[in-house]
């Protein structure tokens, strides 16, 4: 354990969507390595409550990295400067003391500024509601064993299903694209057996609900680099074979 | 594309998509970006298989001379006859060639317009920037010059068509004597050395398109993904190692035309006989 | 019953959209009824089910270890040591077969053997492996099922999604539940909203600590606010410590993170016996540890209870044998496994654990033992509802961890997943109709209804309220102190003498509170300040009924432990003549004089045993 001196932040403010924004400088004279990023920002806004000032907006809640909540532009990267690491799990021990931190909100027409740090994601919703779902009305189901799933087909699956719908995937691509998550969903619900009657149908909707909101994806591998839980780009991959598929597919004949 | 912050319960979202009339499945597919970048990808690999096989044919420039009968002749300029020749006589003369070359046209016309659409897509994407500095992780180069490396690239075939294959800007030029006009052309320091920068820029947008054609068409497998930025680096290699040096070449003197080592096939005028 | 064409006619107001809110509201949704779900998040996928890591226990007996239903039955009932109602408890041991069918139908990628056939882990409170999970991650992977559904539902304009949007009151007409009253968390906007019933699916009140592993944003409003108006609150004093959370590590720390009680699959707890010993882990020989749950409980060994193996850490600690750099936790140490399995076999199994404790702590568990702590984790107690999950307010149902029917006073690890879905899916959307369908066809309030006209007005004063003191601390600065009140003198170890305590200073802390709060900003666009500041007003007042709740129960049980309640070797030492009853409080307006209902518990199935895990 030990303490940083003269950490200067560099925040993004920014009253409401339509409103002008600005950085604003801050100073964190002390803080232990042992803080997490997110602590040291709510030890700011506790010094600006005491100083009158308005505190800064930023979206949080987990902060054990799962509930995909937070965001956050730290020194041009999409939650922060470590890999695999959402922006709450992010601690001070990863910056030098004196070290300017400029944080910025995520950036994309389609995740409009609330205030401050604070956009809005729901576009994500959109594309889940769209076709990211196998339809199992309640009470319907059969024996949870009668279909056997190849362990490496679950594994699979699982490693797609991890997305967190943070958006960082978004933040960080220079296109503004949505592929990674979309493409995540997409692998994750088709890869199943259970998943296999609605797939081109699925894949048809969400591509067509992801591409009203979002950029393309020129494959750069932003996304894949940004995502705090190492979500593969093969995942695009599978969406876009996919994606053809449900155009050229004879869909009476899925079960062939 | 901007969303608003209307306030309000939402519900009723699948509703309209599911309602959506459908176009012809082609126009359907072009009309998202992911069909886009199939158009992207497919059109690319016509170009790189172009590109590639005339770089393949312009190595003929290497064997000189070629002696049929009596009658000597650069082995490149036969081939570019034989190119006119392609399918005789099932279709008339030069009839394969300018099928192709259509083709090739077409691929590049929706090349362009696809880049193009792309590009309008992404920049409305992001209408505001980051107003920091980005710190990339793992885009290189290559992929983040794809618009600026393509500009070069179309600007460069038109040079290259103006130059040997319509003659306008190669003061040299007889229409159909292949290395006759190669080096005429590219005995001029400054058009070596655009041909030398064009196909470097090339080779960087070969690579990062090669590579990127696999994910675009979604050809994805365990197996071989770890080749695909191999095999896009060595198709690029191989593209810009071929292609640049015919200018080296020229200037160093080991493409050199020579009136007298041939006996045919170009008169005074410079029309082919 | 409700006809399936009449269900149309019933609008179901349902609040928050966890795993129990977004699956009810799902159902309701797939039935038919007019369904409107109210979220304080961006999105229903961010709910704090989210963050359940080991797994969710059923019945299936896959393993052919022996289970059935009615062994889950008596796990659950023994495991909340005799204090939940049992009927209740009987009926979600029946469930939960359906729950994994139907997670499973909805795609939950769970964790499967190479046959392609579920895998099952064994967990704490049982001896058969029941627990089925995905990765360290089941609460997500569940709670993303559960909230397709709802998405499906949305898209298919069955379900009408309200985020971003807080309740803040909860209004009834002629002592029915009439609806609720919202307040816009992006532009402050105070709204009611009118229904046949509403659900309240608004998680728990473990923030009530401070600091705990409850997300930033969990709090008891909901529930409060519905207690205020008339709903009774059960055994408030049931919280859930878990025993194995990374330990504090500074003053300023905004929560603990838990590490899942798998690990306790594959670790060995310990301590040094020398209070005083200050070598390195490695450099310990292995007669100079106290592997103390395998001394103290050798059948059960390190898969203890959650509530014995936490008193068992505190009381190390307390011993002065603690580790780390504040002396404030135990190891959990995987050597010996590592040993056994291979270092492959275990990183497989707990990976994304290992990883995440690297990341907060910065030290590599696979190197040395990690050091864990108990931490406030789960609420058994809630808001008192009865078989049919309705509270005391007719029209007013509450799911989840909101209320506290099924765990008794302690919940067994992978069961909380297992009663948020059965709520949700299994029990509500059935139990709900018989309320609704004496309603069929009979006009309710709408909301220009004077009770929503005055509980608007109480919401707009009280948020301003806020806004007006112009003291000089923000909410968090309180937060903090309460906090401090409760996780001392009521959480592991309760005494008479530290509730009085604590009786005595909350009041006074919350008047202090109500003098020299500080919020910045206005009320009209998004402040999470303000957010926060009424969150810690509502925690004040159920802070009081905990502790009351903790000092009437004269008795230790469960996560409820009283030092002058206990065996000579320092077990919890219940009373079951005097206290096998659910304490059930009633508002009286002031929030240090509850009135005291209590609901005997009859077991006809079960009979008492004293808990034993030796």
């Amino acid at each position: 354990m030990s303490n940083l001196s003269n950490i200067n932040l560099k925040i993004w403010r920014q009253d409401g969507p339509d409103s002008q924004g600005r950085f604003e400088t801050h100073q964190i004279p002390e803080i232990s390595d042992e803080a997490s990023f997110l602590e040291m920002l709510d030890i700011l806004n506790e010094r600006l409550i005491e100083e009158g000032k308005e505190a800064v907006v930023f979206d949080h809640d987990c902060r054990e990295g799962i509930c995909g909540t937070c965001s956050l532009m730290i020194d041009g990267q999409a939650h922060g400067p470590q890999r695999g690491t959402a922006t709450c799990q992010l601690h001070m021990r990863q910056f030098d003391s004196g070290a300017e931190i400029v944080i910025e909100p995520w950036r994309a027409s389609a995740f409009p500024i609330i205030k401050d740090l604070m956009v809005d994601r729901s576009p994500f919703d959109r594309i889940v509601e769209a076709g990211g779902y196998i339809t199992a009305p309640t009470g319907g189901a059969p024996d949870a064993n009668l279909i056997p799933i190849p362990k490496p087909v679950a594994d699979a699956s699982m490693d797609a299903a991890a997305c967190i719908g943070c958006g960082a995937c978004v933040a960080a691509c220079p296109n503004g694209a949505a592929s990674l998550f979309t493409g995540a969903k997409i692998s994750h619900l088709n890869l199943l057996p259970q998943g296999q009657a609605e797939r081109y149908k699925r894949t048809e909707a969400m591509v067509e609900e992801m591409d009203s909101h979002f950029g393309s994806c020129t494959n750069h591998g932003e996304c894949e680099a940004a995502c705090p839980k190492e979500i593969s780009i093969d995942n695009i991959a599978t969406m876009n074979a996919d994606y053809a598929r449900s155009k050229f597919k004879n869909r009476k004949a899925l079960s062939r | 594309m901007a969303q608003t912050l209307s306030r309000g319960p939402v519900t009723g979202t699948a509703l309209q998509a599911n309602a959506a009339k459908r176009k012809p499945f082609l126009l359907d597919l072009y009309g998202t970006a992911v069909g886009k970048k199939y158009v992207m990808a497919i059109t690319g690999l016509v170009g790189i298989g172009f590109v590639l096989s005339h770089m393949i044919g312009n190595l003929k420039a290497y064997l000189g001379v070629v002696t049929e009968g009596d009658e000597r002749m650069y082995d490149i300029d036969v081939y570019g006859e034989f190119l006119r020749e392609l399918l005789v006589p099932i279709l008339p003369h030069g009839y394969t060639l300018w099928l192709l070359r259509l083709g090739l046209i077409g691929a590049l016309v929706l090349h362009l317009h696809a880049a193009w659409s792309l590009t309008q897509l992404n920049r409305k994407a992001r209408s505001v920037k980051y107003q920091s500095e980005r710190d990339y992780q793992v885009a290189n180069f290559a992929s983040r010059s794809m618009r600026w490396t393509g500009l070069i690239v179309l600007t460069f075939i038109a040079w290259h068509l103006a130059d040997l294959t319509w003659g306008w800007v190669n003061p040299d030029f007889v229409h159909g004597a292949v290395y006759r006009n190669l080096d005429a052309s590219l005995s001029r320091v400054p058009v070596a050395i655009l041909y030398i920068v064009a196909n470097i820029a090339l080779g960087i947008h070969l690579f990062h398109g090669t590579w990127s054609l696999f994910q675009s068409v979604g050809a994805n497998n365990p197996r071989f993904n770890r080749w695909r930025k191999a095999a896009a680096a060595g198709v690029a290699t191989v593209i810009v190692v071929g292609n640049v040096s015919f200018p080296i070449a020229t200037l160093s003197g080991i493409i050199d035309f020579d009136p007298d080592a041939i006996t045919c096939c170009v008169d005074q005028e410079g029309h082919s006989e | 019953m409700v006809n399936p064409s009449n269900k149309r006619k019933f609008k179901i107001l349902v609040v928050g959209t966890g795993l129990a809110g977004a699956s009810a509201a799902a159902s309701f949704g797939e039935l038919g009824y007019e369904v409107e779900a109210f979220t304080f998040h961006d999105s229903p996928r961010r709910a704090h089910s989210i963050a359940a890591q080991g797994g969710i226990n059923a019945a299936k007996n896959y393993q052919g270890d022996g289970d059935s239903v009615h062994r889950l039955f008596y796990d659950t009932v023994k495991g909340g040591d005799f204090r939940a109602r049992e009927a209740n408890v009987h009926r979600l041991a029946e469930v939960s077969v359906k729950i994994i069918d139907q997670m499973v139908a909805q795609g939950v990628p769970f964790a499967r053997e190479y046959g392609g056939l579920l895998a099952n882990r064994s967990f704490g409170g049982a001896q058969v492996s029941r627990t089925f999970y995905a990765r360290g991650q089941t609460g997500q992977q569940l709670l993303i099922g559960a909230y397709q559904q709802l998405a499906r539902q949305i898209g298919l304009g069955n379900v009408k999604l309200w985020n971003r949007i807080e309740l803040v009151d909860v209004v009834t007409v002629d002592d029915k539940c009439a609806g609720i009253v919202t307040r816009d968390l992006m532009n402050g906007e105070v709204q009611s909203h009118a229904g046949h019933a509403v659900v309240l699916a608004t998680g728990g009140y473990g923030n009530a600590f401070y600091l705990s592993t409850n997300a930033m944003a969990c709090n008891v409003t909901a529930a409060w606010r519905a207690h205020r108006r008339g709903a009774a609150f059960a055994n408030p004093s049931y919280t859930q410590i878990h025993p194995t959370c990374i330990p504090q590590a500074d003053d300023f720390q905004s929560k603990l993170t838990l590490m899942s009680e798998s690990l306790r699959n594959d670790g060995r707890i310990w301590v040094p016996k020398d209070a005083d010993e200050t070598r390195p882990v490695a450099q310990i020989p292995e007669d100079e540890r106290d592997y103390y749950l395998e001394r103290i409980y050798p059948s059960f060994g390190n898969l203890a209870p959650r509530d014995v193996s936490s008193r068992a850490a505190k009381r190390a600690v307390d011993a002065g044998q603690g580790v780390g750099p504040l002396k404030n936790g135990v190891y959990l140490d995987f050597a010996e496994s590592i040993n056994r399995l291979g270092l492959d076999t275990i990183v497989e199994r707990y990976s994304n654990l290992f990883e995440m404790y690297e990341r907060i702590t910065g030290e590599d568990p696979r190197e040395s033992p990690m050091r864990i702590y108990p931490a406030s984790h789960y609420t058994m107690g809630g808001l008192w509802v009865d078989y049919e999950l309705q509270t005391t307010i007719p029209g007013l149902f509450c799911i989840g961890e909101a209320n506290f029917s099924d765990h008794g006073a302690n919940r067994l690890g992978a069961s909380a997943l297992m009663q948020g879905l059965s709520d949700g899916y299994f029990v509500l959307p059935y139990t709900i109709a018989p309320y609704l369908s004496d309603l069929l066809n009979k006009p309710i309030p709408e909301t220009t209804h004077e009770a929503f006209v005055t509980a608007e007005k109480e919401a707009r004063d009280r948020f301003q309220g806020y806004l007006d003191i112009g003291g000089t601390k923000g909410p968090d600065h309180f937060h903090r102190e309460l906090g401090r009140i409760i996780w001392d003198y009521c959480g592991m170890d309760r005494s008479q003498i530290g509730l009085e305590k604590a009786l005595a200073e909350i009041p006074a802390l919350h008047a202090e509170f109500k003098k020299d709060l500080r919020v910045t900003g206005s009320g009209s666009s998004l402040n999470q300040t303000l957010e926060k500041a009424a969150r810690v007003d509502d925690f004040f007042e159920l802070g009081i009924l905990m502790c009351q709740d903790a000092l009437t129960r004269e008795e230790s049980c469960g996560g409820h432990f009283r030092s002058e309640h206990q065996t000579d070797d320092g077990e919890a030492l219940r009373n079951d003549d005097d206290f096998a009853h659910v304490t059930a409080w009633e508002w009286s307006g002031n929030p240090s004089e509850p009135i005291e209902h209590r609901e005997k518990l009859e077991y006809e199935v079960v009979h008492f045993a004293t808990r034993s895990y030796k």
